[in-house]
């Protein structure tokens, strides 16, 4: 007699299905082996280091500030926190203390940063599942926030702002009015998003009580930034721990209560809210003076003084081609980025290039927790995870 | 972070139930250090997580540095982090090379940290440091037939070989 075509056996068969490297809901290069049990996810393995480029490598043959442009893409959608962390990291190092003014544009950066970010994680989330119009409207903030960069700094990715002792250059006029344009309208516009978002019911269905890890299970895996906070947990290395001058503004870190989807989209969001205050904060507070350090030794003179002073041409090119040497000394600093504790360790050995730059980067640490939060859901809530976990692949990989 | 006298306490205490763990203190950039033995590792992170008045429950980043030509050659970096307290300790194993072909080895903390997991796997891809007892200890970001450990200082860098040879088998 002939076997039955279909045994019992096929219908609760686990498959193994390989997704990526180029899946388009995988946010990057990200391969993911994922058993499956009809339509539940049963197992699941990221294989990454598809975009490995080796740059902590490349870093060793640079001298300390040509590495910035490399740390800067790693994680390539927040670039002014990977350049916070090497060049805060480096002048702890060399003890050089960077002046008010500086500061105060660092944060405000930053917190532009943050707020572009999670407009592109927002707007590819939503996407993903799919609410189409939400990326047009997420990008076209987020192209606001390109104008600024490229009006302050030249550039509208990648734009070599920070440097050690400081900022490169202080803010155009006519930025300011700019900017304070974009913090008039950002809360409105987040308030629009919401109000897209939070009666959808495909949204809402899709994302309540789906991905939930614990606040403990997180704290194992060492899961930093919106996820852990959306568990409940109140941790921001902002507030934590004194750097910038976060200290003198008045902020709040929103948390979740239940960890599902749906408190990783609501923390995010409230998220862009409290960077736009902190945004504005430091414009109020703005304070006049230099915006990078005077020590010569480490600073590059400025322009001017180059064709009247011999001694500032002497220093303009040591710094140019040798650069400056660091006392033997290590460094771990670590930072908020838009994904959790970014963390810069440098090792240097006393020449002009570091010995060992290494990022703790937020999106490599917090992919370990990914298979807790798919594991037996269906694989439709596996993507609105991947796309609520927010990994950058380029950090990943570096 | 322990001040010097707490760091020497903590010293001390270690060294009580296990003579001959710590091997220094320090502080680098304001971050206290404990220099260890490695055969000693997973003793002394017990310690700091369980001891009470310790609780250093988070580890923030597991990575590892090559100090050529200083000796021993690699240590393995441990930052640790009490939240409650708003601490910051640092554990550095310092491990030798074995030289040759051999590969310097140290026991794995996945059971006590399971987000060392992926860093561990991290640091062996790049530093050929083994973690035993590591539940999958292949390599991460490199391929998986990837010769040699590229972060090591004495890695010679450039002169890769070429990966996609179509042209060359074609037309060279």
């Amino acid at each position: 007699m002939a076997e039955p075509l279909l045994s019992e056996d096929r219908t609760s068969e686990v498959m193994t299905v390989n997704m990526g490297p180029h899946h388009p809901a995988t946010h990057g290069v990200l391969r993911l082996v994922v058993d499956l049990e009809g339509e539940v996810v049963r197992d699941l393995k990221p294989v990454i280091g598809y975009v490995h480029t080796g740059i902590e490598k490349s870093c060793e043959d640079k001298s300390y500030w040509k590495v910035i442009p490399f740390v800067e893409r790693m994680d390539y959608v927040s670039y002014f926190f990977q350049m916070e962390a090497f060049c805060g990291a480096v002048e702890r190092l060399i003890e050089l203390e960077i002046p008010e003014r500086a500061k105060h544009l660092r944060v405000i950066f930053l917190e532009l940063n943050r707020i572009h970010s999670h407009l592109v994680w927002l707007g590819t989330t939503a996407l993903d599942l799919g609410a189409i119009s939400m990326l047009w409207y997420c990008f076209r903030d987020r192209d606001r926030i390109l104008d600024l960069f490229e009006m302050a700094t030249g550039q509208r990715m990648h734009t070599r702002y920070f440097q050690v002792g400081g900022v490169i250059e202080d803010i155009p006029r006519g930025f300011e009015a700019k900017l304070r344009e974009f913090i008039r309208d950002m809360p409105v516009r987040v308030e629009q998003y919401q109000a897209l978002l939070d009666r959808n019911e495909v949204f809402l269905s899709r994302t309540k009580n789906t991905g939930i890890v614990s606040r403990e299970r997180l704290l194992e895996l060492g899961v930093t930034g919106p996820l852990l906070r959306a568990a409940g947990e109140p941790w921001d290395l902002r507030k934590a721990f004194d750097y910038l001058s976060y200290p003198e503004f008045d902020f709040k870190i929103p948390v979740g209560t239940v960890g599902d989807n749906y408190d990783r989209y609501r923390v995010r969001v409230a998220e862009m809210v409290e960077s736009v205050r902190i945004i504005e904060q430091a414009l109020d507070g703005l304070p006049e003076g230099p915006y990078i350090a005077d020590d010569r030794k480490y600073v590059l003179p400025p322009r001017s003084e180059l064709s009247t002073s011999m001694e500032s041409l002497i220093h303009h090119f040591k710094l140019v081609t040798e650069g400056y040497r660091v006392p033997p000394s290590e460094i771990y600093y670590a930072i908020e980025s838009p994904r959790g504790e970014l963390g810069c360790f440098v090792l240097a050995d006393g020449s002009a290039k570091p010995a060992r730059v290494h990022f703790r980067d937020a999106s490599f640490v917090n992919l370990q927790a990914f298979r807790d939060m798919a594991v037996d859901s269906y694989i439709a809530d596996m993507i609105c995870s991947l796309g609520m976990l927010d990994p950058i692949l380029g950090g990943v990989d570096r | 972070m322990p001040d010097a006298p707490g760091l020497e306490l903590i010293r001390g205490e270690i060294e009580a139930a296990h003579p001959g763990a710590v091997l220094d203190t320090g502080f680098a950039q304001d971050r206290a250090v404990l220099s260890i033995d490695p055969a000693h590792l997973i003793a002394v992170l017990t310690w700091l997580r369980e001891a009470p008045g310790q609780e250093y429950k988070f580890l923030s980043s597991l990575h590892a540095a090559d100090y050529l030509p200083a000796s021993p050659r690699f240590a393995v970096h441990y930052e640790l982090l009490n939240r409650d307290r708003v601490e910051r300790i640092r554990v550095k194993a310092l491990l030798d090379d074995p030289g040759e072909d051999t590969l310097p080895e140290l026991d794995s903390c996945v059971s006590l940290f399971p987000t060392a997991n992926f860093q561990e796997r991290e640091v062996f891809d790049f530093f050929g440091i083994v973690f035993n007892g590591h539940p999958e200890l292949t390599r991460i970001l490199l391929p998986d037939d990837y010769v040699g450990w590229p972060q090591r200082r004495d890695f010679p860098v450039g002169g890769e070989p070429v990966t996609f040879t179509y042209n060359e088998k074609n037309y060279g």
